[in-house]
C-alpha cells in the first residue's frame, strides 16, 4: 500500500482479536445465563433478563462512565490489577474486554435463549424418558437443537464488538496495538484529516458488515430449511 | 376529518417553533471552543451575556475535530481554537474572515497528578514511579503536540512512549488523570484554575513553543453581529480578566 502507513494494519488485527476474545467468552458466560432464563420459573428472572438487555438502551457514555471509575485504582479494577503491580484496568486490552463482554452479552444471550425456549420441554423429557442425566441431555440433545440460536449469538455478538465505538473511546486511551481498535482509529483518522486512511477502514467495514449480515441470513435460512 | 386537523395543527406548531428559533438566532452566535478553554469560555459567555443579552452558544473539543467540521459546513461561526495554525489555515481556504485573526490566549503546560506528592519536576518523568502518562491527541489537540514536544525536549520520549494514552482531546486527558487511571497527564493550566488538590510541574517555556491560541470569526458568522460583538468582547478588558484568571496570558499585541 504506496503511501499509506503499516499502522493501518494494527487497529484490524487488533479488532478481530478483542472480538474473538469476547465472543468466546459470551458464549461461556451466556449460555448457562440464557439456559436458566429460558426454562427457570423463578419469579424474578424477567427482571435479570431486563438487566442483561439494558446495554441496547442505554448509551455507551454510561456503561464508558461506570468502567472508568469501576477499572480504575477507586474500584474493584484497581484491586484487580494490583495482582500484577498495576493500579487500573483501563487503557489495557483485558479492560477492553470486560467492557465490550458487557456491552454486547443481549446480542449473544437474547438468540440462544430463544433458541432454548423454541425448543420446549418435550425434547428434554423424552431423553430423560430414555434415561439420560440432565447433564448429558443437555449436552447431546439440547445444545444440538439451539445450534442455530448459538451461531446467530455469536456472530452478533462478533459483529457487535467489531462495531463497539464509544466504550472504548472512553476507557481505551487509544494505544497503538493495545486499545486503539478499528472505529477508534477511523475516529482519529476523520478528526486529523487523514481522509485516505478513514476511508479505507471505513469502506472496509460496510463490505465486512454487509457481508456478516447477509451470510447470517442465508445460513439461518438454511438451517430452518434442514429442520423442516 | 380529524387527522387533516391534527396535521394541520402540526404544521402550525413546527412553524410556530421554526420562527420562534429563528427570532432567537438573531441573538445568538455558534461558538467552537478548544477544549482547555472550556471553564474560561462559559464564563466569558456569562459575561457576555450579562452585557449584551446576546447568547453565545458553546461547543467543546478538540481544535483538529473542529477544523475538520468546520471544513463539512459545520454551523459554527467563531473558532477558539488552541493552536495558531489552524485558524491561519481555515483564513488561507477562504472559510474564515481575514482579518478577523488574533491570539486571546496564550497556554501553559502542565504536569498534573492527584497523588499529593508524586510530581516534583522534570525528574519525576524520568523516574518510574508511574505507569501511565496521559497526554491529548498529539495530531489533532495542540496541548497534546505540545506534550509530545517537551518530552522530546527532555529526550525522553522515546522511554516513555509506551506509558503515554491519549484523550481524544485534553479534557479527557485530564480526566483520565482524574479518575486516578493515569498518575500522571499533561494538561493545560487553565483546567487546574479551581483544582488545588494533587501535584503539579509548571513545565518551563523553554521546553516547548508558545502555545498561540487564535480566534477567527468563520464566513459563517460574518454578518451576525452577535458574532462579531462576542469576538469584540474576548478582546476587551472584562474577559482579559478572566482569561488571566485561568493562567492564561494575554498577548499584549492585539
Amino acid at each position: 500500500m504506496g503511501g499509506l502507513s503499516g499502522d493501518i494494519w494494527r487497529p484490524i488485527s487488533l479488532t478481530i482479536e478483542l472480538a474473538a476474545f469476547t465472543t468466546v467468552l459470551l458464549l461461556i458466560l451466556g449460555t448457562p445465563i440464557a439456559w436458566w432464563l429460558a426454562r427457570s420459573k423463578a419469579w424474578w428472572k424477567e427482571g435479570v433478563a431486563t438487566f442483561v438487555a439494558l446495554p441496547l438502551v442505554l448509551p455507551p457514555t454510561v456503561l464508558g462512565f461506570y468502567l472508568l471509575v469501576a477499572l480504575g485504582p477507586m474500584g474493584p479494577g484497581g484491586l484487580v490489577a494490583s495482582l500484577w503491580g498495576g493500579r487500573t484496568l483501563a487503557f489495557t486490552f483485558p479492560g477492553l474486554v470486560i467492557g465490550s463482554v458487557l456491552y454486547s452479552t443481549p446480542f449473544v444471550v437474547q438468540p440462544i435463549r430463544n433458541a432454548f425456549e423454541a425448543m420446549g420441554d418435550r425434547p428434554l423429557e423424552v431423553a430423560a424418558t430414555l434415561r439420560a442425566s440432565p447433564t448429558r441431555a443437555f449436552w447431546t440433545v439440547a445444545l444440538p437443537l439451539a445450534k442455530p440460536g448459538f451461531l446467530t449469538g455469536a456472530v452478533l455478538g462478533f459483529a457487535h464488538t467489531v462495531g463497539e465505538f464509544g466504550v472504548v473511546l472512553m476507557i481505551g486511551g487509544s494505544i497503538p496495538g493495545k486499545t486503539k481498535v478499528l472505529s477508534v482509529a477511523i475516529f482519529d483518522y476523520v478528526e486529523t484529516s487523514q481522509w485516505r486512511e478513514a476511508n479505507i477502514l471505513a469502506a472496509g467495514m460496510v463490505l465486512f458488515a454487509f457481508a456478516v449480515i447477509l451470510a447470517m441470513t442465508l445460513v439461518e435460512r438454511r438451517l430452518a430449511r434442514e429442520a423442516s | 376529518m380529524k387527522r387533516i386537523g391534527l396535521i394541520v395543527a402540526s404544521f402550525g406548531l413546527a412553524a410556530g417553533y421554526l420562527w420562534s428559533s429563528g427570532a432567537a438566532l438573531a441573538a445568538s452566535t455558534n461558538v467552537a471552543v478548544a477544549a482547555n478553554f472550556t471553564e474560561a469560555a462559559k464564563e466569558i459567555a456569562a459575561a457576555f451575556k450579562a452585557k449584551t443579552g446576546d447568547e453565545a452558544v458553546l461547543s467543546f473539543g478538540a481544535s483538529g475535530q473542529f477544523y475538520t467540521q468546520i471544513k463539512q459546513d459545520a454551523p459554527f461561526e467563531i473558532l477558539l481554537s488552541a493552536d495558531d495554525a489552524r485558524p491561519k489555515k481555515l483564513v488561507e481556504e477562504g472559510l474564515g474572515v481575514a482579518d478577523s485573526r488574533f491570539t486571546y490566549a496564550v497556554g501553559k503546560l502542565v504536569l498534573w497528578s492527584k497523588s499529593a506528592d508524586l510530581v516534583k519536576g522534570e525528574e519525576t518523568l524520568a523516574g518510574s514511579s508511574f505507569a501511565k502518562l496521559a497526554i491529548a491527541n498529539p495530531t489533532a489537540a495542540p496541548y497534546g503536540a505540545t506534550a509530545i514536544e517537551t518530552l522530546k525536549a527532555l529526550k525522553l520520549y522515546d522511554a516513555l512512549q509506551s506509558k503515554v494514552v491519549e484523550g481524544e482531546n485534553i479534557s479527557q486527558a485530564f480526566q483520565f488523570v482524574n479518575t486516578g487511571n493515569a498518575e500522571l497527564g499533561f494538561v493545560a493550566l487553565s483546567q487546574l484554575a479551581k483544582v488545588t488538590s494533587g501535584s503539579r510541574w509548571l513545565v518551563p517555556q523553554n521546553l516547548y513553543s508558545p502555545i498561540l491560541q487564535d480566534a477567527v470569526l468563520l464566513k459563517k458568522g460574518a454578518a451576525n453581529e452577535a458574532a462579531t460583538a462576542f469576538l469584540a468582547f474576548i478582546k476587551g478588558p472584562e474577559a482579559r480578566a478572566i482569561i488571566e484568571k485561568y493562567g492564561y496570558a494575554v498577548d499584549g499585541k492585539s
